[in-house]
C-alpha cells in the first residue's frame, strides 16, 4: 500500500507533466496558425505559375516539340520520395506515413521494379536506416525554418536523376492537411509530368506572344519551376499536418493528464480516510483499555 | 489606366509589389529587357538580377531571383523564386552567403565530391548581385 505521501508526489508529477503537455498544444497551434499562413500566401504564385505552363504546354504541344521530362518511357527504377517530421511527439503522423511508404514500396518491388529511396525528416531516415535500406538522399532539418529554396534543391536532385535516366519515374509520399483532426496520406506521381493541371484558361490562349527564347526553350526552362511547386506544396502540406497532428495528440496527453489526476487524487483521499478511520480505531480502542484498568 | 503599367510581383511568399508604374526595367534569358505601357504581349524566362521600375519620377530597385515574366495588356506579371526591395536586403547576411559559397567553391575545385557546383555558383550569383545592389545601386 504507497503512502499518502507517495500518492501526493504522484499527483504534484502528473500535474507537471499536464503543464508541459498543454504548453507544448498552444506551441504547435501557434506553428499550425503560421504555416496555414504560409500556405495560403503561397497560393497566388502557385496557381499563376501552373497557369502559364499549363498555357505554354498547349502552345509547346502544337509544334510538336516536348520536352524529356513530359514523356513516359517503360519504368524499371522509381525513386520514392517519403516526407516526415523531425521531431516526435506528433501521435501517428510518422507511424501512418512509414507504414504507407513501406507498404508502397513493397507493392512497388513486387511488380519486379527497381527503388531509389530519397527521405526528408529524420524519422523517415532512422525508421529505413533500421532496415536496411539504402537511401540516397536525405533531408533533415526541414521542418520549421522550410523555404522555397529547399524545394528548389530538391526538384533539382529529382529532375536529374530522371533526365539521366536513373531513374523512370518519381512519386511523392507525404501527409496531406485535411483538417486539424484528419490528415491523410497521400501518394502522388512527380514525374514524368505529364498532363500540367490547371484551372481553365481565363485568357484566350491564342494571342500572339513573343516568346523569348523560343517557346519550347523557355517552356523547357520554367518546367522545373513545376516541379518545385509540387514539392514545396507538399512540404507545406506536411509541416501543417505535423503541428495539426502534434496538437491533437499533446491535447490528447493533457485529457490523459486530467483523468489520471483524478484517479490519483480518488487514491490518495481513500488512503486518507483508511488512516483517519485507523486512527480513531486506536483512539477507541485506547480509551476502552484505560476504562478497564481502571474500573 | 492609359499610360500606366500594371506591375504584379509575386513570390511563394506572397506578393512582393503590386503597384501602377510608368516603366519596368529587368533582365530576361537573352538580355536586358524594358517595358513602356503599350508593349506587346511577351513571354520570357528571368535571370537572377535586378528589377527596377519607375514611378512619378522615381526609380525602385528590386532583387529577383530566377522566373518567369509575362507582358499582356499594359500588366506585368513576374513569377519568381524570391524578390525583396533592396532596401531590404540584409547585406550582412549577403556577405556571409557570398563567403560560404566562396568556399564550397574552392572545395569543389580541390575535388570534394560531395559539393554541388551548380548550386554554388547560383549561391555565389546570388549573393554578388545582392551585394551590388545594396552597396552600389543605393536609389537615392
Amino acid at each position: 500500500m504507497p503512502t499518502l505521501r507517495d500518492i501526493r508526489k504522484k499527483i504534484k508529477a502528473i500535474q507537471g507533466t499536464k503543464k508541459i503537455t498543454s504548453a507544448m498544444k498552444m506551441v504547435a497551434a501557434a506553428k499550425l496558425r503560421k504555416v496555414q499562413d504560409s500556405m495560403l500566401r503561397y497560393r497566388p504564385y502557385a496557381t499563376k505559375m501552373q497557369q502559364v505552363l499549363a498555357d505554354l504546354a498547349g502552345a509547346v504541344e502544337m509544334r510538336g516539340d516536348v520536352p524529356p521530362i513530359l514523356l513516359r518511357r517503360p519504368v524499371k527504377t522509381v525513386e520514392v520520395l517519403v516526407i516526415t517530421s523531425d521531431k516526435g511527439l506528433c501521435g501517428a503522423f510518422n507511424t501512418n506515413i512509414l507504414r504507407a511508404a513501406h507498404k508502397e514500396i513493397n507493392r512497388l518491388k513486387g511488380e519486379g521494379l527497381n527503388i531509389v529511396l530519397s527521405v526528408v525528416g529524420r524519422k523517415a531516415r532512422d525508421y529505413f536506416k533500421r532496415r536496411d535500406f539504402q537511401l540516397k538522399n536525405v533531408w533533415t532539418g526541414i521542418s520549421g525554418k522550410l523555404q522555397y529554396t529547399h524545394a528548389q534543391v530538391i526538384a533539382q536532385e529529382m529532375i536529374n536523376s530522371y533526365v539521366s535516366e536513373a531513374v523512370d519515374e518519381v512519386v511523392v509520399i507525404f501527409n496531406e492537411f485535411k483538417s486539424v483532426i484528419a490528415q491523410r496520406v497521400v501518394i502522388n506521381r512527380l514525374l514524368p509530368i505529364g498532363r500540367i493541371d490547371s484551372e481553365p484558361a481565363e485568357q484566350p490562349t491564342f494571342i500572339p506572344f513573343t516568346y523569348e527564347p523560343r517557346a519550347p526553350e523557355l517552356f523547357a526552362m520554367l518546367l522545373p519551376i513545376y516541379i518545385e511547386i509540387q514539392i514545396y506544396r507538399a512540404l507545406l502540406e506536411s509541416q501543417a499536418a505535423e503541428e495539426a497532428a502534434r496538437m491533437t495528440a499533446m491535447d490528447n496527453a493533457t485529457k490523459n493528464c486530467d483523468e489520471l489526476i483524478r484517479k490519483t487524487t480518488l487514491i490518495a483521499n481513500k488512503v486518507r480516510q483508511a488512516s483517519i478511520t485507523k486512527e480513531l480505531m486506536d483512539i477507541v480502542g485506547g480509551v476502552e483499555a484505560l476504562k478497564q484498568s481502571e474500573g | 489606366m492609359d499610360n500606366k503599367l500594371k506591375l504584379e510581383v509575386i513570390t511563394p511568399y506572397g506578393e512582393l509589389i503590386n503597384e501602377e508604374v510608368d516603366e519596368v526595367y529587368t533582365t530576361g534569358a537573352e538580355g536586358d529587357f524594358g517595358v513602356f505601357p503599350g508593349h506587346c504581349a511577351f513571354m520570357t524566362a528571368l535571370r537572377i538580377g535586378s528589377l527596377s521600375y519607375k514611378k512619378d519620377g522615381q526609380t525602385h530597385y528590386v532583387f529577383i531571383n530566377r522566373g518567369y515574366c509575362e507582358v499582356l495588356n499594359d500588366r506585368v506579371l513576374v513569377l519568381v523564386g524570391s524578390a525583396e526591395r533592396v532596401e531590404e536586403i540584409d547585406v550582412e547576411r549577403a556577405k556571409a552567403a557570398l563567403a560560404r559559397a566562396e568556399e564550397r567553391l574552392r572545395k569543389a575545385q580541390a575535388g570534394e565530391a560531395d559539393i554541388d557546383h551548380a548550386r554554388a555558383q547560383a549561391a555565389l550569383e546570388r549573393a554578388t548581385i545582392r551585394i551590388q545592389l545594396a552597396t552600389k545601386l543605393i536609389p537615392r
